[in-house]
């Protein structure tokens, strides 16, 4: 169990799983606009997405399953997104009872959109593990110290917070065996019932909890801990040609879905040109 | 002057108890010292007052000159006193071994070469130079403990407080720590333990046995596990290879009167 917890990193040693995080999150940031500027009927701009998605699929040693399993997660919200645009839009001529030409394509529009968005953001932990993670959204954050925003005290409670997610899971499980022990059933009921059995096993981490929160605070104050003044670090994030190698790649997919829209624009206007 | 320096020192929780009362005693420079006392004998609090977690009521606890009373001399302290607590997973911060053990040496504004450098000996000197990439959370408890250890010893302190920490450890992780307790004082580091082993006070130059808030008994481990009746009193027991003696001898046999090592009891054994 402790393996599911945030267990979406693939470890390897890839292109991509060498790239500086902080790169990849900006990389994933736009890859997911160039998701979003693929403009309405232009199905060319996805198979631009998908390309990408792909390329970097094979430069990362994720095996291509992996990746798209990630879309079993959101497969419902990917079906009823559809299902709504394909049973209640009313534009375009009716193909079929009440689906229209316009609501299949706006279907298939939106199924592509949210599949190559997820594939994106799946690529990106699966090569990223969640210490380099926050460690990337520090770095990406780091300017913010400007407006007084505490960077470091934030990206400490998410190390943490990671770091306790498996010692939690474990923890959990010890309860819920000594609760199982004395009698307490957490399979027959109803799912309220279910939900109601639990309590005796949340209370309990609860407390634990904030015992292990006071002995880590001793814990951290024996090791010096003062805040962020005066601190070192010794990770040291460093920017490669990787990187300048996958910022071009992306940068690429913009400017290329960017002239395709341009181009289907003009040809747009081209046919209102001509029609006059 | 003795590097550590406990004088006279009081402490309460509240208005009421005493948790400690008028305790006094010396650490000299790479003196091992084990505290034994049973449950509520006010030795984890003593623990706390070593580094400045707790300051003193009454008296003075004097650090290498630094006393933990002066606000600004607390930093000083705790880098000079390392503390490991009884459960390894709630010591650790980071996810990466080689993280945790940076995370001292990066509060105190070491340069990124030097951690580096720190790291090494800190993992060199409790065994587990190769883990230095590894996640705690799948390592034994033991090596977690020494991990802990070793993200104190980063900090390059002169003294180790060990707080009941090897009490969730199994035989075979006590034994890991009893290891670099000792490859510790051989590099001149002083060691504080607190226990309920008295296996491990055995071991000690110095015993100080706790009860209800002041010493009863300290001295050369020979000289407070010989007043046995003062230590049954106190609810506390020989060490193992000292109450086997005292059995072998009740039966008849020509055994010392001060054994509790259990070298000490096979060299006994040998010669009869």
């Amino acid at each position: 169990m402790r393996d599911v917890a945030f267990g979406s990193y693939f470890p390897a040693e890839s292109f991509v799983h060498k790239m500086d995080a902080r790169a990849k999150i900006l990389i994933a940031i736009a890859y997911m606009v160039a998701v979003f500027l693929v403009s309405a009927f232009h199905f060319l701009g996805f198979a631009a997405c998908l390309l990408f998605v792909i390329i970097a699929t094979c430069v990362s040693k994720v095996p291509f399953l992996r990746v798209i399993k990630s879309i079993k997660t959101i497969i419902f919200f990917v079906l009823f997104s559809a299902i709504l645009q394909l049973f209640f839009n009313k534009q375009g001529t009716v193909l079929w009872w009440i689906i229209t030409d316009v609501g299949l394509i706006n279907a298939g529009f939106i199924v592509a959109r949210i599949v190559l968005i997820v594939l994106g953001a799946s690529l990106l932990t699966l090569t990223t593990s969640p210490v380099e993670l926050a460690d990337g959204i520090e770095g990406l954050l780091y300017p913010l110290k400007w407006i007084k925003f505490p960077v470091h005290e934030f990206a400490l409670i998410m190390s943490i917070a990671l770091r306790f997610i498996p010692t939690l899971i474990d923890e959990t499980d010890r309860i819920i065996k000594a609760q199982k022990a004395r009698g307490a059933d957490f399979e027959s009921g109803n799912i309220f019932k279910r939900a109601k059995a639990l309590i005796p096993v949340l209370i309990p981490l609860l407390i634990s909890s904030f015992r292990r929160a006071d002995e880590l605070a001793d814990a951290m104050d024996s090791r010096c801990y003062a805040g962020s003044k005066n601190r070192t670090r010794y990770k040291k994030m460093k920017l490669t040609f990787r990187d300048l190698i996958g910022v071009l790649f992306v940068a690429g997919l913009i400017v290329g879905i960017v002239y395709l829209n341009g181009f289907y624009a003009l040809s747009g206007l081209a046919e209102i040109a001509g029609a006059l | 002057m003795p590097l550590l320096e406990v004088k006279n020192v009081s402490y309460s929780y509240d208005k009421t108890t005493k948790a400690l009362k008028g305790v006094s005693f010396n650490v000299e420079e790479g003196e091992f010292v084990a505290i034994v006392g049973h449950n509520g004998s006010g030795k984890s609090t003593l623990a706390r007052l070593l580094n400045g977690l707790l300051k003193p009521a009454d008296g003075e606890v004097v650090v290498d000159g630094f006393s933990s009373s002066d606000k600004n001399a607390v930093f000083e302290i705790r880098k000079r006193v390392g503390m490991v607590f009884q459960n390894p997973d709630n010591q650790l911060v980071a996810s990466i071994v080689e993280d945790d053990i940076a995370f001292g040496p990066e509060n105190l504004g070491v340069p990124r070469e030097e951690i580096g450098k720190r790291i090494d000996f800190a993992l060199k000197a409790v065994g587990m130079e190769n883990f230095r990439k590894a996640t705690p959370t799948r390592l034994s408890g033991g090596q977690k403990q020494r991990i802990a250890i070793a993200g104190v010893l980063a900090l390059n302190p002169k003294i180790l407080v060990l707080d009941e920490s090897t009490a969730m450890l199994d035989p075979h992780g006590r034994k890991e720590i009893a290891e670099v307790v000792k490859r510790l004082r051989a590099q001149g580091v002083a060691v504080i333990a607190i226990t309920h082993y008295m296996e491990e006070a055995a071991k000690a130059d110095k015993v100080i046995v706790m009860d209800r808030g002041v010493i009863a008994l300290s001295g050369t481990p020979k000289q407070v596990f010989g007043q046995k009746e003062i230590l049954s009193s106190l609810g506390l027991e020989l060490p193992a290879a000292g109450i086997i003696a005292d059995k072998l001898r009740a039966r008849g046999a020509n055994i010392p009167n001060d054994i509790i090592t259990e070298e000490e009891l096979a060299e006994a054994l040998w010669k009869l």
